[in-house]
């Protein structure tokens, strides 16, 4: 028995039908490598501004590695050792900048109107991050092991026992607190700011809100038009 | 000709906003700035933990409230047996104490949960950890044996009679009729004075057991635990939320939380809480809907500090 050409080739029809095919073509088109990982940014892209998104992003890299760190000690551990008091230390000095920074940041987009052409999801993605940072930085302080651990959990269960979430969401159950602090809320925290940083990608950065088919860096006849370093300043 | 208004609509449209950038470009290295912020930050988060390092006030045991302040301990003992303290009127998920939730008008959110956390006070925290003892006190025989009525007279007696004892000092309490109370309490102070307490109701969940849940609730019915964050600026009516032992900064992003108990309306509301959580649930859900709020999305355009970001943009239009 001989195998026929036709055998060999791919399948038209099977490759429209493949869960894969579809998705890779999906992720190509909504986000190519070029958006994925750019060497080049609108020309508008030059203001301090900038920079306090991906200081946040570099804050939570350090949230999270230092976490990683203290996490292999346990939550006493830097109560009795300098290298793990300094470790705490860096943990939450990182989360006090990973706030400010994302603070400024979302500030500034609002002031920037950056939710416009299609932005959206990108915006309450971001709110949604802050949100849960909010509730991750709670249950860390929550795990401090010492007075303010106690007396937090002590005056917070009253708002969470007045909306009925407290009998499920103890703060004075050590155990249960730092399960959500080491594993479930990082994992809210890491997805929901991937998927805000991927569609900041796919969408791009938001243009000026005055901006017109008549400026000079949309021209093509304008010098400006193809400068590739104009306005080169901070992101 | 007339000059149109900038659209801060959310919509995908044909505006240039929702069509990628055609004009002019910069260069830019993503991973190269990723490098330059990881560099920035760190060099900020060692300096600042080398310099400032971070707070740990140590936590309160109730040896160390026993002996700090036994009068304390010994009237909150007292309440515990009586069902006066605030642990015993909680309602739930602790008890199921009538008129103790916090409502907003008809909605009850406190009593959905039940009592899933059942603590009777007066075994929990007293008589339970006693029986644990080697030779446990006469006295809880005599407990055993009485009445709930008899029991609720002893012990609102004997509140009664340390209230009135100088400085509250159980040693100077007047004579009266307050059954096994005294020795009660007295026994459970000696074991609380030794260490035995702590480790007595930890243990009460068994031999693994991470639920704080009663040492701290009974560590705040009384007043010296109170006292301690009060001394710290901790408590809710002086910004305690949002902020941390000695000097360091807290949780200040918690500050508008904190506001809303500041104001006396609010603050002082027998549902203080349920109105504050309430009202940064609607403020959180405003923000993320702000693109599809008229008002709230048009006061960018309308205080135009967007100028300022985009000035370079603006200057060479």
């Amino acid at each position: 028995m001989t195998t026929r050409e036709s055998d060999r080739e791919p399948q038209g029809d099977a490759s429209d039908s493949s869960w894969t095919m579809w998705a890779r073509r999906w992720v190509l088109k909504h986000l190519p490598p070029e958006k994925l990982l750019p060497d080049g940014q609108p020309s508008y892209v030059a203001s301090w501004i900038y920079v306090f998104g991906m200081g946040a992003i570099a804050s939570l890299i350090y949230v999270v590695a230092s976490g990683l760190v203290l996490s292999l000690n346990g939550p006493a551990w830097y109560h009795v050792s300098s290298l793990g008091r300094f470790v705490n230390s860096s943990h939450l000095w990182s989360v006090e900048l990973f706030f400010m920074t994302m603070v400024v940041h979302l500030w500034g987009k609002y002031w920037m109107a950056a939710w416009r052409g299609g932005r959206v999801l990108t915006w309450i993605t971001g709110v949604i991050s802050f949100a849960v940072s909010i509730v991750a930085a709670f249950t860390g302080y929550l795990l401090q092991t010492n007075f303010d651990s106690q007396w937090i959990a002590f005056q917070a269960k009253d708002a969470l026992n007045a909306v009925g979430i407290g009998a499920w969401f103890n703060v004075a159950n050590l155990g249960q607190v730092f399960m959500w602090h080491i594993v479930l809320l990082p994992l809210a925290v890491a997805a929901i700011v991937a998927l805000h940083v991927l569609l900041v990608r796919m969408h791009g950065v938001v243009p000026p809100l005055e901006v017109a088919a008549s400026d000079a860096q949309l021209r093509a006849d304008s010098p400006a038009g193809t400068d590739t370093t104009i306005g080169g300043g901070a992101r | 000709m007339t000059e149109t208004r900038p659209s801060v609509s959310w919509r995908r449209g044909k505006d240039i906003a929702s069509q990628p950038w055609t004009g002019a470009t910069r260069e830019y290295d993503l991973l190269k700035e990723l490098m330059i912020g990881l560099v920035a930050v760190g060099l900020l988060v060692v300096g600042l933990s080398a310099i400032f390092s971070s707070p740990d006030e140590p936590s309160i045991t109730l040896k160390s409230w026993a002996t700090n302040a036994p009068a304390d301990f010994v009237a909150t003992a007292t309440a515990e047996l009586g069902g006066t303290s605030d642990t015993a009127g909680y309602g739930p998920p602790y008890n199921a104490t009538a008129g103790a939730t916090q409502t907003l008008g008809p909605i009850d959110l406190q009593s959905l949960s039940g009592v899933r956390i059942p603590i009777d006070t007066a075994a929990a925290f007293v008589t339970g950890p006693l029986s644990l003892q080697a030779n446990p006190p006469d006295a809880l025989r005599v407990w055993a044996a009485a009445t709930p009525a008899q029991r609720t007279d002893w012990a609102a007696a004997y509140a009664d009679a340390l209230a009135k004892a100088p400085d509250n000092d159980p040693s100077q309490v007047a004579p009266g009729f307050y059954g096994p109370v005294p020795a009660l309490t007295s026994s459970l102070l000696a074991m609380a004075k030794r260490g035995a307490l702590d480790g007595a109701i930890q243990g009460e969940g068994g031999f693994f057991n991470l639920d704080y849940t009663r040492s701290i609730l009974f560590l705040g019915d009384g007043t010296y635990f109170v006292n301690i964050a009060n001394n710290a600026h901790l408590t809710g009516d002086q910004w305690g939320m949002m902020n941390e032992t000695g000097n360091y900064p807290g949780q200040s992003w918690l500050w508008l939380f904190s506001l809303w108990y500041q104001i006396p309306v609010i603050g002082d509301a027998p549902n203080a809480d349920v109105l504050v959580v309430g009202l940064m649930l609607v403020l959180t859900l405003l923000l993320a809907l702000v693109p599809f709020i008229p008002g709230l999305r048009t006061i960018p355009r309308w205080i135009p500090i967007h100028r300022l970001v985009w000035r370079d943009y603006y200057k060479r239009r």
